[in-house]
């Protein structure tokens, strides 16, 4: 392996830089219909699960098959992505928000071939490599994180437990037979790259114990006062320590029991990390959404306070789903979303049906805004 | 034949959905057998290594990441994300680990000749792996080291004019979500609005100088695909102000059944016939429509554009002509304070629909940018106001959201000189806890006790 030179020049770095230049302009990358029709669609209609028609103004057509996608994609497999689309989309494709391919044709002919060739590409393990589906009134792709493959902060994998997830709900991110449509995100701890807080059922990495202490370390490569600042629940206050050695340092103290193990800390400190076999498991929010559609958009709320990481698959985390799916798709109304169907029932109800337990884990004690949540009135279900 | 052995791992080969584990085996396998004859740049078992240290992962349950890394490229303060393994003997190959973020083009189209050069670029200096995209919407590609860093910038900006995404305390890389280029429910042009801001910006983007990172969506109409009011500190949702455009005959098509209702969403399950009564009127949450003698009624004044009706019968109605966005601000993740959804600062900004020139239009992208500037003036000067307050007093790692909620809603429609209006709020306030300012009282604060005294015995 030896050091090949992009042309680069180490001693020269300022020498002919390229600086903010932004990305790509989008116009080089539109298929030709888009490019033409921009700005001119008349509607669309989804003609099965996963594949949507978008017609123009002036009776152009553009036929999308829409396909899963792990967002983990090796260059090998987006070279594939890349055969499929020469072979039948002139060279184009799109991603979506949620990690989902499509693939562009402009008629229903070229719109079939592409569909039967990506509904025989497999894995060798079995999996598909491009399932068509996520449309409509189903579950689309779960949006989520790196997990225990690239981050240093997780109390949780990403990738497995989407596998996880996608493939207990597979037969729904291929049907439309839910209510309405059913976003799930995922999250590997608290700072939620990428937000989950609004989505209709939502996985997210908690831990549950406080930071340990790396005192020996701590004033060295951590500024105790940013350590100390960045606790949400001011648990933290700078100590100082006496070390086995019997040398004193400054480092900090943490009060327990005001921590919610956000993390935060540890982000500030490397000399706190939170990780914990025991310790750290999956959270399980649900009844969120984020488009403006009949109601406004909405939290999601805790409705299992935790779940051990049973790896490689967690089925109890996978059981809670198909469970809250499964009521959820028997009890909603037409048009409703997963959050309007708890609120109409009753959140004593949802626990009641989806067999969840309701702990006192569950009532908010976070800042003045817990008290939002309390319930206010005479009117409840027995 | 792999190089660790990975049982946990394996068994999430299995199940119809894309395995993440098959396909790194299967760049492990490419890596191993190099048939390209790539003079890899980082080690061929970076693949090989990966598997082995999350299924290390898998079996202790937790990560094997080591706290951030300080990486970059000269000039930039983000990015680049160092990573590095806790287990650099055991797993040589990933023992440096770093992302690139490079940002991604509008809407995520791309064509196949770009994704080959990158990918070619990435199996050369990378691992190969990739995330299509970050949750901010970035191309991430993952796993380096840092002599490739400048060499992947400097083939990415001198060959393929790509730039890197955003990271850390700046601006990160703006997303938007699919609008007019495909879907007939987009209020302004989300990739115009979110490619200008982007150049404009440029150096907030990469230059860290916020006290916290800030986030810029673009979703196209109140449907919010890109889930705009929920992750951005600004965010920017198309809507329009006139009437809904309908069409009566198309209506009457949804009423006996020939155009299947909500664009066919709901195929997969015998919901019964369409019943425009109980499915849109009923459900309209303003109570503003009605449906009498064959004809659909909508009161637009009473109207809140929550695009219901216009999702059930896309053929019939049609969103209004007279358009522009309306913006939110400091939505976030919990960290620090919880989670806040983005709250309506501006109610409306109306975008000049005759404004319609693209980039092909003018003789350079300078000659377009300046255009935009003109378009989309009244715009940023609000995302300008609201940059100088936030630097002035946030505080280090404070949200923007953080910084409303510290200081009141009056104080930030005060730093953006937008006028306190009743949408601004669910309801007034429940308490008389009034701060007045001085000036608004006669007289002033000031008195004389003594003459105060005068009247007011002791």
């Amino acid at each position: 392996m030896a050091f090949i030179s992009s042309g680069y020049d180490p001693e020269k770095p300022m020498e002919g830089r390229i600086t903010d230049i932004g990305p790509k302009h989008y116009d080089q990358f539109y298929p030709e219909v888009i490019k033409k029709n921009k700005g001119k669609w008349s509607h669309h209609e989804i003609l099965e699960p996963g594949v949507l028609v978008h017609v123009a103004e002036n009776g152009d057509e553009v036929f999308t098959v829409r396909c899963g996608g792990a967002r983990l994609m090796s260059s090998t497999h987006v070279q594939e992505i890349c055969d499929i689309a020469d072979k039948h989309c002139d060279g184009k494709l799109r991603f979506t928000t949620r990690n989902n391919i499509e693939f562009m044709t402009d008629s229903k002919d070229k719109m079939e071939a592409l569909k039967a060739d990506l509904a025989q590409r497999k894995f060798p393990g079995g999996s598909y490599k491009f399932p068509i589906g996520g449309t409509g009134a189903g579950i689309s792709n779960i949006v989520h994180t790196q997990g225990w493959i690239h981050c240093h902060t997780p109390a949780t994998d990403a990738s497995g437990t989407v596998k996880a997830t996608m493939d207990e709900v597979f037969s729904d991110f291929q049907d439309m037979r839910l209510p309405a449509k059913l976003k799930i995100s995922m999250a590997c701890c608290l700072n939620m790259c990428g937000a989950v807080h609004c989505s209709d059922i939502a996985i997210l990495g908690y831990h549950r114990k406080p930071p340990i202490l790396d005192h020996e370390y701590l004033d060295k490569v951590c500024e105790v006062p940013l350590a100390v600042a960045s606790c949400p629940t001011a648990a933290i206050k700078p100590a100082k320590v006496e070390l086995p050695s019997g040398d004193t340092v400054s480092s900090v103290a943490v009060r327990n029991e005001r921590c919610m193990y956000c993390g935060n800390c540890y982000t500030m400190c490397p000399s706190m990390p939170l990780s914990d076999k025991e310790g750290d498991g999956i959270v399980l929010m649900a009844g969120g959404k984020v488009s403006n559609r009949i109601s406004a958009p909405k939290f999601s709320k805790v409705v299992v306070a935790f779940l051990p990481n049973e790896t490689p698959r967690w089925p109890s985390m996978t059981n809670a789903i198909n469970k809250m799916i499964e009521e959820y798709a028997k009890g909603a109304r037409k048009y409703e979303r997963f959050g309007d169907w708890t609120d109409r029932i009753g959140w004593e109800r949802f626990f009641d049906v989806c067999e969840l337990d309701f702990t006192h884990h569950l009532i908010d004690d976070f800042r003045d805004a817990a008290y939002q949540s309390w319930r206010q009135t005479t009117q409840f279900k027995f | 034949m792999a190089k660790h052995e990975t049982p946990l791992l394996d068994e999430l080969e299995s199940g119809p959905w894309p395995s993440f584990v098959s396909d790194i085996k299967q760049e492990a396998e490419v890596r191993a057998k190099n048939e390209k004859g790539i003079d890899f740049q980082i080690p061929a078992e970076a693949c090989d290594d990966l598997l082995g240290l999350l299924e290390l992962s898998y079996k202790d349950g937790t990560t094997h990441w080591k706290h951030g890394g300080i990486v970059g490229v000269f000039g930039y303060g983000g990015g680049i994300i160092g990573r590095y393994s806790d287990k650099p003997a055991e797993f040589p190959g990933c023992a440096s680990f770093h992302t690139v973020r490079v940002a991604q083009p509008g809407a995520k189209y791309y064509t196949t000749k770009y994704l080959r050069e990158l990918m070619d670029l990435w199996q050369f200096r990378g691992s190969g792996l990739t995330n299509m995209h970050g949750s901010t919407g970035d191309i991430v590609l993952l796993g380096t080291t840092t002599p490739q860093l400048e060499e992947i910038f400097y083939t990415l900006t001198h060959e393929m004019d790509q730039d890197l995404g955003g990271s850390g305390s700046n601006l990160r890389t703006p997303a938007d979500c699919i609008g007019q280029s495909r879907c007939e429910y987009a209020c302004y042009d989300t990739q115009e609005l979110c490619y200008f801001l982007t150049m404009m910006y440029q150096d907030e983007l990469h230059r860290p100088a916020f006290p916290y990172k800030f986030k810029f969506k673009f979703d196209g109409c109140p449907n919010g695909c890109v889930a705009s009011m929920a992750r951005s500190d600004l965010s920017f949702i198309g809507t329009w102000k006139d009437q809904i455009q309908v069409d009566q005959a198309e209506v009457a098509k949804y009423v006996d059944g020939t155009n299947p209702a909500n664009a066919g969403s709901h195929k997969g399950r015998d919901w019964g016939a369409f019943d425009i009564q109980a499915e849109v009127v009923d459900l309209c949450p303003t109570d503003c429509m009605a449906y009498e003698n064959g004809e659909l009624k909508i009161y637009d004044k009473e109207c809140t554009r929550c695009m219901h009706c216009i999702n059930v019968m896309p053929k019939a109605l049609k969103v209004g002509k007279q358009r522009g966005v309306s913006i939110l601000a400091g939505a976030k993740a919990p960290i620090v304070d919880g989670a806040q959804m983005g709250t309506l600062v501006v109610p409306f900004l109306e975008i000049d629909q005759t404004m319609n020139k693209q980039l092909a239009d003018f003789d350079s992208e300078e000659e377009w940018m300046e255009y935009l500037e003109e378009k989309y003036e009244a715009l940023t000067e609000v995302i300008e106001s609201v940059w100088d307050y936030w630097m002035e007093e946030g505080k280090n790692r404070e949200r923007l959201g953080e910084l409303m909620i510290r200081q009141g809603l009056q104080k930030f429609l005060e730093k953006i000189n937008v006028e306190p209006q009743a949408v601004h709020v669910d309801h007034p306030r429940t308490n008389p806890y009034i701060f007045w300012k001085e000036d608004e009282v006669e007289g002033g604060w000031d008195r004389d006790i003594n003459e105060y005294r005068k009247h007011h015995a002791r």
